[in-house]
């Protein structure tokens, strides 16, 4: 598939709670060949601080339009925060592998996401692309199991009802739904003999990817994990982001950075 | 007005200065979207030993002020998966493709690597990586030492009659002592700069933010280092010199080609912008037409100093 690098316009930039932003850029190339689970590289500056782009998950593709919600961690995240509508972004995407999404939703395949903190930017592109394909039984529903710090925390609950999707919460403080895990959230449901032959895709900290892995690998459960690792060129030349897998060493710009759970070596 | 940007590297002629570093640019592939390839003066390739390499633990790249630290530990296929999967597309583009090997034990290992080359009509040159600061031998880099720097090009230069170009580590004393024995010994071109090493640490955690700890410094910020060696060889050597070091834009390249290199080579900027290298070469043609300058030879080492 075509990468391709433009100047993209920034169409919006708005503040959604605390520290997340969404930005809507204008990227008619990208936006057409993007799938969910591929990111965008974002030169944020023209100068060298910060002098590396910065991978970015895609969170809605549609039209001529891409969006990515983002958390400001640091200086190139603070500098995005500050570019305004009609300004310019220097974007190379889409890039990585993304989801692999089932042709059909069965009892069998029925989808669950899982997403830690910012885990959600990813997957609600995925939850849009999962309610346009045909359910063989219409009550087969996309569940999604959000983990937040607190209440205050939760990102997109409502984008993803707007999807049709079921939604349960866990907090670490209990503020909102389960209180603790998300990933303990996922073994409580995995009791329950209804959701025993999901499929998992999920996003969010290594500490929690690590536990849906164990989880599905335990049930011979199919989870396809997003995965983070610090990237210097994104387009798999430099062979920084690499992660063992059982097949040895892949990129994660690459390769990834969606990796089936089953391939992953921790 | 007509510009002439073609130089020499030893017997190899390039249609033009600009080429892209080792390690940098994958096996060109992967830059295939940005760019015509075609255009680029020389495509240098990822280092290859002679076995796969699996390289160094990640974390290995990390950013710093104006660069990067990198340990890959010269990850690669191999010689031989580079023959059958990677060599046919950077055969195919009409470029010249300077494959960079490296040893990882034995310096012996140098001359199975450049045998084989030398029976590949396609390899246009072969640069002998004795400089990457992320694979030690058992003492220290070949190219930290005059009289091994000697030995390894004069073993391979008695079996290839390739362009031999032998890239330099900066992490030396005197810069000049080595080149010069790389050129006694038989060697077309001098590469300059590989890597300084370097380090940077993860003060909330107390470790290093690169895996092995020590990694190699790239980017504009060792540039005037590279510029400067570049000036020092080319005061001590007749052979070409290909500069590299930080080249971002084509100034930063004029630097290296005024302090006396032939021709340039871009490196980390491939990640930050991958259509940088044909950004210079338009500018360099640019620069000579703005001061009436012809031949892009007359530049080289014409610092008024």
């Amino acid at each position: 598939m075509k990468i391709f690098q433009l100047k993209a316009k920034v169409l919006a930039q708005t503040k959604i709670k605390g520290n997340c932003w969404h930005c809507e850029l204008n990227a008619p190339q990208v936006a057409r060949s993007s799938l969910p689970g591929q990111f965008i590289n974002i030169r944020v500056g023209d100068n060298l601080d910060p002098f590396l782009r910065r991978p970015i998950s895609i969170h809605s593709a549609s039209g001529t339009k891409v969006s990515i919600l983002y958390e400001v961690v640091g200086k190139a995240t603070e500098i995005l925060t500050q570019k305004k509508k009609g300004d310019f972004l220097d974007i190379i995407g889409p890039l990585g592998s993304g989801f692999n999404c089932p042709k059909l939703k069965t009892q069998n395949s029925k989808p669950i996401l899982v997403a830690g903190g910012m885990g959600v930017a990813p997957l609600i592109f995925l939850a849009g692309k999962l309610a346009q394909i045909e359910s063989k039984k219409s009550k087969v529903k996309t569940l999604v199991l959000i983990g937040a710090k607190t209440k205050e925390h939760l990102l997109c609950v409502q984008e993803f009802k707007k999807f049709g999707c079921a939604v349960k919460i866990a907090t670490d403080d209990g503020s909102s739904g389960f209180k603790g895990r998300v990933s303990d959230l996922l073994r409580n449901l995995l009791l329950i003999s209804d959701y025993r032959f999901s499929a998992i895709y999920a996003c969010g900290p290594k500490p929690m990817l690590k536990a849906v892995a164990d989880i599905s690998n335990e049930r011979q459960m199919s989870a396809q994990l997003s995965l983070e690792e610090h990237m210097s060129c994104g387009i798999g030349a430099c062979l920084g982001c690499v992660v063992k897998t059982k097949e040895g060493l892949k990129r994660v710009c690459k390769e990834g950075p969606v990796f089936l759970a089953k391939d992953l070596v921790w | 007005m007509k510009t002439n940007l073609s130089v020499g590297l030893g017997k190899l002629k390039l249609n033009n200065p600009v080429m892209v570093a080792s390690g940098t640019f994958g096996y060109a592939e992967e830059f295939r979207d940005f760019m015509d390839l075609k255009k680029l003066g020389a495509i240098v390739t990822k280092t290859l030993t002679l076995k796969p390499r699996k390289g160094n633990p990640a974390p290995r790249t990390c950013e710093t002020p104006a660069g990067m630290l990198n340990s890959i530990g010269l990850e690669n296929p191999g010689l031989d998966n580079f023959i059958k999967d990677k060599f046919p597309f950077l055969k195919k583009l009409g470029v010249p493709v300077i494959v960079s090997v490296a040893s990882e034990e034995e310096p012996e290992e140098f001359l199975e690597l450049v045998s084989q080359l030398d029976k590949i009509e396609e390899a246009a040159a072969i640069e002998l990586n004795i400089s990457c600061p992320n694979v030690r031998g058992r003492e220290g880099l070949i190219s930290q030492d005059p009289d091994a720097t000697f030995k390894i090009v004069q073993d391979v230069r008695k079996i290839t009659g390739k362009t031999l170009i032998t890239k330099l580590s900066p992490n030396v004393t005197s810069i000049g002592k080595i080149a010069k024995s790389a050129e006694e010994a038989g060697s077309d071109a001098i590469s300059l700069i590989n890597t300084l090493t370097g380090m940077s640490i993860d003060v909330g955690q107390r470790k290093p933010k690169i895996a092995v700890g020590i990694a190699g410094l790239s980017g504009p910020a060792i540039r005037p280092v590279a510029v400067r060696m570049v000036w020092e060889v080319f005061k001590k050597v007749k052979i070409p010199i290909i500069g590299m070091g930080g080249i971002m834009d084509t100034d930063s390249a004029l630097e290296f080609i005024i302090a006396g290199a032939s021709a340039v080579s871009v490196g980390t900027a491939n990640f930050i912008n991958p259509k940088t290298s044909l950004e210079i070469l338009s500018g360099l043609k640019e620069y000579l037409i703005r001061n009436r300058i012809t031949e892009i030879k007359e530049l080289i080492g014409s610092l008024k100093a």
